[in-house]
């Protein structure tokens, strides 16, 4: 018995030789297991682009990493010692405007400054230091003020600390410690 | 190197699997990502060269593969 070659077995309408038909026949081919074969090739086209994507999406976060560790914050002066009492707060903008930090005195000594968006939605947070806690209004989150870690509710990454100097009773912000501002 | 031509049904074959293989390689690259940016937005940069050393490597797997489904395979 005569077994056909599978790959013989599609005849174009016009009954002339493959080689002899015009280039988009190739593209919309008349029987299904090569309209299959064509199909994943498109479908594998597709993915090998975004597979480019990603890898633009990567060199992109490597770039800011590294723009961030050249770039250093200036330092600037957010406070002085009579202004804020122990327990006391204060809101600015560091190191550009927009960017709302949050200084809290804890301590006669002592201060701690975050970065005001809470890591989970960006809503504003606000100090509560006879809890030795930041909340976040928005869906009750909680950091340590000590710290900055996040302790309950959605956030899971902590806020971002500034740097802070104390000189000749003023408080010099000096710099982003951890995170992105 | 001359590859021996295939039937139809074995190119299908040969095609889903390169198919399947680019698609979890994708997939790996979309969790670098994810895990990357994840890094970068808690503050530590340790992770993103690696990532997207690995990440350049699956790309450059993905496109060998597409090489050989586009020039080897669908001729």
């Amino acid at each position: 018995m005569r077994v056909e070659d599978p790959d013989s077995i599609s005849k174009s309408p016009d009954g002339r030789p493959d080689a002899e038909q015009p280039a988009w026949r190739e593209q919309f081919p008349i029987d299904w297991p090569t309209d299959d074969f064509r199909s994943r090739r498109d479908f594998t086209k597709l993915l090998g682009l975004t597979s480019l994507a990603f890898v633009v999406g990567q060199i992109w976060i490597a770039f800011l990493a590294l723009k961030r560790r050249t770039l250093s914050a200036p330092e600037r002066e957010v406070a002085t010692l009579e202004e804020l009492p122990v327990g006391g707060s204060k809101v600015f903008d560091y190191p550009r405007a927009g960017a709302t930090c949050v200084l809290t005195r804890v301590g006669p000594d002592r201060f701690v400054a975050y970065g005001q968006k809470c890591t989970h939605l960006s809503c504003p947070v606000i100090p509560r230091p006879e809890k030795n806690c930041l909340q976040c209004p928005c869906h009750d989150g909680v950091f340590d003020l000590a710290t900055g870690e996040p302790l309950s509710g959605p956030p899971r990454r902590p806020l971002p600390r500034l740097k802070l100097e104390v000189r000749g009773g003023r408080v010099f912000a000096a710099g982003v410690e951890e995170g992105v501002l | 190197m001359n590859l021996p031509s295939f039937a139809r049904s074995q190119r299908l074959t040969i095609a889903a699997g390169i198919l399947c293989f680019v698609l979890i390689l994708v997939v790996l690259q979309l969790w670098l990502l994810t895990a990357t940016m994840e890094s970068f937005l808690s503050g530590s940069d340790a992770i993103v060269v690696p990532a997207a050393l690995a990440s350049i490597g699956c790309l450059a797997l993905n496109f060998g593969l597409l090489h050989f489904f586009l020039r080897k395979l669908d001729r």
